[in-house]
């Protein structure tokens, strides 16, 4: 009988690459400055790593297929060194990947380390390329905001939501990440704006504007996770352990069958439920002390919040506008700035996220550190709404 | 030929983009002051993702309405502008109409009068065959910035089916003149055509040529010209057609619109549109003339009958002109028909290659729009897969082909994307559903801004996807517009 991943596995060290528009950098040297961090954080030879995940997802974008770019860039060696990739959950499919040989007992120490460079483009926003020989015959010649967009016509009919309604409480979002990204040294955009601004903005994919939408930045992040055992014997205190991994992929229902109709993601729903029994969480509302979930758009979070079963089906807006998910809110959502200052290199975020998580529970955060968190969740989308991959990973005190 | 030959079926389509003349002539008078006399009406306006094959597309499913097109046994495509120089053109529509594959097909080309030329020998390869033929024909042709063309040409597309049993008309017999007299040409690597003056036109071609094929088509028909009701004849001369009716005996009466206040000139689609159009208003017992002149003249005869009384009403003429958007950017022309280098943006440089083997094995999914019906549960599923979506079946191989084009769906989500590269930002497209299962993410197109919401009716429509500017590939793909 299969007991999951709860406390089988701590983070020994993290590291995180300032992310931004890194004009002077190639991938390779935003790994170093993340691995580097990572390694001396967890205080151990880099000769003592036996394996490496590799997540990047737009590789020839930058580094190339499979593993030995991370090899080559790191000098690794000769071990085996996997690259994934699963849309913007690459990152978190990587450190999933890291996990679970640890916990497998198959190795002592394992690495994780996700990467993008996308401002080589020469245009802004995510790079524009087909889809697979047969998709490209027939899906839309779709953009990331003109799908995620169309939750927020899915979202208004099925609850009755006025537009005007819907966008402020969007922009109180987007308001809301900039003020905690203004106090994060590593975010890319450190600027605080207004609600104003967000309404007025210009549209991008209606009802989304430009700052609904998520920037688009160079960045790598990076983990060393070992057992909690090892940790100790290494001399670590406050360990941060894994609570849960879980995924969850489109199999089509949404697309093709059923009564999917556009305003919430069910592969969020099937991961989230999962992450929970797997972590021992019964009440999430009460019992999470941070998230950071991909906001790739601000509209991505706003149902986001049901989806996880935080606020309730309907009631985001609510939430939202109460400041529930606020820095002084009761659950802080993007308490780092989020997706939509610190930009989406994709197979770096969900590393990114993870790392902000085990910053604020070792109190290491700064500015913006929360007191006394216990539980944090992550969660990564990608793809569509329609046809996508959903990560939940939960992580916190060891033991709690 | 037998007397029992005629037309069974019949539709249309133009397309829904209407140029004001004004706005042309607003841009170009200043070269030629001369537009300014002809800046009257409007003129039909392909979109940027429809041309001679989509329109036809659309005006042969209009013909095909009600009828059982297992049946259709030939295929007939005429055009002037066809898409491909070597794929068969016709081959496209079959596949987007699910025809059959025991067909015999046959594009027609090489002058404005491919219509009726096609028309007259669809008419005599039927002869005494069980089974009905298609022929369509469908036009989009360039013209230069501030030539008359550009004025007078409109794009469209129309249908008939043709063969035995009770036709709508009877065809009362043909008669065709061929002689190299040039009103314009199209050399073949050539993008524009190129005319002679008007008046050699009139005086020498129409007034000429056309009386005289007419008068050997009455003589053969034994039909006194006096009697003929509807005379389409397309001309796009002032007065030319009345002044052809004279010479021939043809009462004045019978002179038919030729549309170039509401549509344009449709080149070899034009005198098979004027026909619907007749159609549409003719009574039993009408005579109807249908002749086009060009290099020559084709004239073909047609008796209506009592089963026009019958005929389901459909779109046709009358409603392709009825579903209208007037548009006054004279930009989007040039635009659209890739006469102005317009700056697309880096995301237009994404390669478009289509992998032709791709292609064949799913043309059935994406040229003619088929999905699956899993005989277990019953589920409609677009695009089929081996196994049946339906998380409570999931059967192996279980589904029977279930088209989707003339499923009729209502908007689930959209949105309008301007982001993404589109020949006319924004992109709109969404997640439809169709009635009675099934549903999709795809590309919608003739969306007016601010005219979508969730719940829109919507109808599928054939239409470009993408085109290959590297290696000149034309992708064809459906997408679902406002119904």
């Amino acid at each position: 009988m299969a007991t999951g991943i709860k406390d089988k596995v701590a983070i020994l060290g993290m590291g995180c690459s300032k992310f931004g528009e890194r004009w002077d950098r190639n991938a390779e040297d935003l790994m170093v400055e993340a691995f580097e961090e990572a390694l001396k954080d967890a205080g151990i030879e880099r000769n003592r790593i036996e394996a490496a995940w590799f997540g990047t997802a737009l590789e020839e974008q930058h580094v190339g297929k499979s593993g030995v770019p991370l090899a080559m860039t790191l000098r690794l060696p000769y071990i085996p060194v996997t690259r994934v990739e699963n849309y913007c959950a690459t990152g978190t499919e990587a450190f999933r990947g890291a996990v679970y040989a640890v916990a497998s007992g198959a190795v002592d120490f394992a690495l994780a380390l996700g990467v993008e460079k996308l401002k080589d483009t020469g245009y802004g926003g995510l790079p524009q390329r087909g889809r697979g020989t047969v998709n490209n015959l027939f899906w839309p010649n779709l953009s990331a905001p003109g799908a995620f967009a169309q939750l927020a016509a899915a979202y208004r009919a099925k609850h009755g939501v006025d537009g005007k309604d819907l966008k402020r409480a969007m922009a109180h979002i987007s308001v809301k990440s900039h003020d905690n990204g203004a106090l994060n040294p590593k975010a890319h955009l450190r600027n605080r704006i207004s609600e104003d601004d967000v309404m007025k903005a210009p549209i991008v994919a209606e009802p989304l504007g430009l700052y609904d939408c998520c920037g688009v930045s160079d960045g790598a992040a990076c983990a060393i996770v070992t057992t909690p055992d090892i940790a100790r014997g290494l001399g670590k205190k406050d360990l941060v352990g894994v609570k849960a991994l879980q995924i969850a992929v489109s199999n089509g229902e949404e697309v093709q069958y059923g009564e999917w109709d556009g305003s919430y993601f069910a592969t969020t729903r099937a991961a989230a439920k999962r992450a929970y029994q797997e972590a021992g969480i019964g009440n999430p509302r009460s019992e999470i002390s941070l998230i950071e979930v991909h906001d790739c758009f601000s509209v991505t979070e706003l149902v986001t919040m049901e989806d996880l079963g935080i606020s309730a089906e309907g009631k985001a807006i609510g939430d939202v506008l109460d400041g529930f998910y606020d820095a002084k809110g009761k659950i802080p959502c993007q308490i780092d700035g989020g997706l939509k200052c610190f930009g989406h290199p994709i197979g770096a975020s969900g590393l990114r996220m993870l790392y902000e998580m085990y910053l604020q529970l070792n109190e290491r955060a700064g500015e913006r550190q929360r007191s006394d968190p216990v539980i944090g969740l992550t969660h990564n989308l990608g793809g569509f709404p329609h046809q996508n991959v959903s990560s939940v990973t939960i992580v916190g005190r060891y033991g709690a | 030929m037998t007397n029992e030959s005629g037309i069974l079926s019949f539709g249309a389509y133009v397309p829904r983009l209407r140029l004001a003349r004004k706005a042309i002539a607003a841009a170009n008078a200043w070269f030629n002051p001369g537009l300014r006399a002809l800046a009257k009406g409007e003129r039909a306006m392909a979109n940027w993702d429809e041309d001679a094959v989509t329109m036809s597309v659309e005006a042969a499913r209009d013909c095909l309405a009600g009828f059982d097109r297992g049946t259709v046994a030939a295929v007939t495509l005429a055009s002037t502008t066809h898409p491909f120089d070597d794929r068969q053109n016709s081959g496209i529509l079959a596949n987007a109409l699910n025809l059959r594959p025991a067909l015999r097909v046959l594009d027609v080309a090489g002058s404005p009068r491919a219509g009726t030329s096609a028309l007259a020998a669809a008419f005599a390869a039927a002869s005494g065959s069980a089974e009905p033929a298609l022929v369509a024909a469908g036009e989009h042709r360039l013209a230069k910035a501030a030539s008359t063309q550009e004025m007078q040409y409109g794009d469209g597309a129309a249908a008939v089916l043709i063969g035995g049993g009770q036709p709508l008309a009877r065809l009362l017999g043909t008669h065709s003149e061929t002689v190299d007299f040039v009103p314009q040409f199209r050399a073949h690597d050539r993008a524009y055509d190129y005319a002679w003056e008007e008046r050699w036109i009139r005086d020498e071609g129409y007034l000429k040529i056309v009386p005289r094929t007419l008068a050997a088509l009455f003589k053969a028909t034994g039909m006194e010209p006096g009697a003929v009701t509807h005379l389409c004849l397309p001309c796009t001369l002032p007065r030319v057609t009345l002044a052809v009716a004279k010479r021939a005996g043809i009462a004045e009466s019978a002179v038919r619109d030729n549309l170039a206040a509401v549509c344009g000139d449709t080149g070899a689609a034009h005198p098979l549109l004027m026909l619907v159009h007749a159609l549409e208003d003719a009574n039993p017992g009408d005579t109807v003339l249908l002749a086009s002149f060009a290099e020559g003249c084709d004239a073909l005869l047609f008796q209506v009958t009592d089963e026009i009384k019958k005929f389901p009403a459909r779109r046709g003429v009358k409603g392709s002109l009825a579903r209208r958007n007037e548009e006054t950017t004279y930009g989007k022309l040039l635009a659209f028909n890739d006469s102005v280098q317009l700056e697309r943006g880096m995301r237009a440089e994404v390669d478009k290659g289509t992998p032709l083997s791709v292609l064949y094995r799913n043309r059935e999914m994406i040229t003619g729009l088929v999905g699956g019906r899993c005989r277990a549960c019953g589920t409609v599923q677009y695009p089929r897969g081996r196994y049946c979506v339906n998380p409570g079946c999931n059967a192996l191989d279980s589904q029977d082909d279930q088209p989707f084009a003339e499923l009729a769906a209502t908007v689930k989500s959209y949105t309008a994307d301007s982001l993404t590269y589109s020949p006319d930002p924004p992109a709109y497209y969404g997640m439809i559903d169709f009635n009675g299962g099934g549903r999709m993410m795809i590309d919608f197109t003739d969306v007016d801004e601010g005219k979508l919401e969730v719940g829109t009716p919507m109808r599928m429509m054939f239409r470009i996807k993408d085109y290959d500017a590297v290696r000149g590939f034309v992708r064809y793909f459906w997408k679902a517009a406002p119904a």
